[in-house]
């Protein structure tokens, strides 16, 4: 019961959409901002989504496919803010390798766009489904070698509460070096997996036209840019926790404060990444994952076992 | 008026078509993004696929060829959708009117819901034509 209502609520759905929802409007603000406009309203992501529910929705021919793939992205993002948050609010829950958990249901929302982009038969969107795919292989490398960071720096505790407790209690992962170098990673891999740019190719607009997303339209559009403000919220909230030590309710309005604070400041700076650099190619973006990125991956876990 | 409707009026995502124009009416519509207009204030965004659009926005004398896809773009649009006609080919076929290849007006293809006179109409002409269409879309006079 308890766990149904924090599932639906708090930390859960709820909480994680609007948080989602407040973050996709700073992220449109800043980035009319940084372009020297004045941007959209604050109520802007409501209006969207509710607007989409009073559209018609057009359906290929396999639709249940089709429907059903925004749902398993929706779920995977909803799980994943449900694990961060349960162990930031109950850091001593016994949860053993959640953090494992975390990693398996974050690649389930690229895994329902891969499915849905080729349910809707549009060849511009299996263009986008195939991009998915590569990007996906391309940055999990790195990021499995930055939660390997975290993994370590925490006496290679595999729980998320484990890893703020002992954050709490020696400082933050970040302070050191594979730390530092960790979060690096992290970032960039948070770039990749919001699909913003650079890493945005799988649904270019001005090339594929939306490419996974072609196709949708009204309520499961809908869903779609929900769970993409969900992620927007969810995986800065993840980089907290793992390399900045999280929120703290134990340290009171300072730490949960602080805690918003870097939520924040991790969700802008993938706008600020998002709003200084061009789109990258699908083979770049491999290149750039596989090459230096995992190579500075596997320095941060050297540099983590020895105590950097 | 139901509550859909009115963030429709809040969030208008258009799609762009243009059916043969000479390309002035696209950089007025394109200007009208640009931080002097700045369009997203009122939620308007310019997106790349039909499946996502409330309003189809076309330019340009529509000829013969571009007819069959302006069809098939506003029969593959979800409906509620606006149609909206941007400078004076696309709302009346001005000097183009008589040509060979001219497949008619934009109202002769699909109906259109605001014309938007002029060539190519100033981006604050075509604010205050979405203006008076998101008035119409509510049911107030604008």
């Amino acid at each position: 019961m308890r766990l149904a209502l924090e599932l639906i609520l708090f930390p859960g759905f709820a909480f994680c959409a609007l948080a989602g929802m407040v973050l996709s409007w700073l992220d449109r603000k800043v980035t009319a901002r940084v372009q020297w406009r004045v941007g959209p309203p604050l109520l802007q992501p409501v209006y969207d989504l509710v607007k989409l529910l009073g559209k018609e929705t057009i359906v290929p021919r396999d639709a249940f496919v089709f429907l059903a793939a925004p749902l398993i992205g929706l779920a995977g993002v909803t799980l994943v803010g449900l694990l961060v948050g349960q162990a930031t609010l109950r850091p001593d829950l016994q949860t053993w390798g959640d953090l494992i958990a975390v990693a398996y249901l974050l690649t389930m929302l690229p895994l329902g766009t891969i499915i849905g982009a080729a349910a809707s038969r549009n060849p511009l969107a299996s263009l986008g489904a195939s991009r998915e795919m590569k990007l996906v292989l391309a940055y999990e490398l790195p990021f499995i070698l930055a939660l390997a960071v975290a993994v370590i720096k925490a006496d290679y505790a595999l729980s998320l509460g484990e890893i703020l407790k002992v954050q709490w209690r020696d400082g933050i992962a970040a302070s050191s070096l594979s730390g530092t170098l960790a979060l690096l990673i992290a970032v960039l891999v948070t770039q990749a997996k919001l699909g913003l740019v650079p890493f945005d190719m799988a649904e270019a607009e001005t090339e594929i036209m939306g490419g996974t997303t072609i196709e949708y339209s009204g309520a499961p559009l809908a869903v779609i840019k929900l769970t993409k403000m969900m992620l927007l919220f969810v995986m800065p909230a993840l980089v907290a926790t793992l390399f900045l030590g999280g929120l703290r309710l134990d340290a009171g309005a300072y730490g949960v404060g602080m805690g918003a604070l870097k939520v924040l400041a991790l969700a802008v700076v993938a706008t600020l990444i998002r709003n200084t650099n061009p789109r990258v190619r699908i083979d770049q973006a491999l290149r750039f994952f596989w090459g230096p990125v995992a190579i500075l991956g596997f320095v941060a876990v050297v540099c983590a076992t020895l105590g950097y | 008026m139901g509550i859909t409707l009115n963030a429709l009026t809040r969030s208008l995502s258009v799609f762009h078509l243009a059916a043969s124009p000479c390309n002035n009416c696209d950089i007025e519509i394109l200007d009208c993004l640009t931080p002097k207009y700045d369009l997203e204030r009122f939620g308007i965004q310019l997106i790349g696929s039909i499946r996502h659009a409330d309003a189809l926005l076309v330019t340009g004398s529509v000829n013969r060829k571009a007819a069959e896809r302006l069809k098939l773009l506003y029969e593959q649009a979800p409906k509620p959708c606006v149609v909206i006609a941007i400078g004076g080919c696309a709302c009346s076929g001005i000097m183009f009117r008589d040509n060979y290849n001219f497949a008619g007006p934009v109202d002769r293809l699909v109906p259109v819901d605001i014309y938007i006179p002029g060539c190519p109409p100033k981006p604050e002409a075509m604010i205050a034509g979405v203006a008076k269409l998101i008035a119409k879309v509510r049911g107030e006079k604008a």
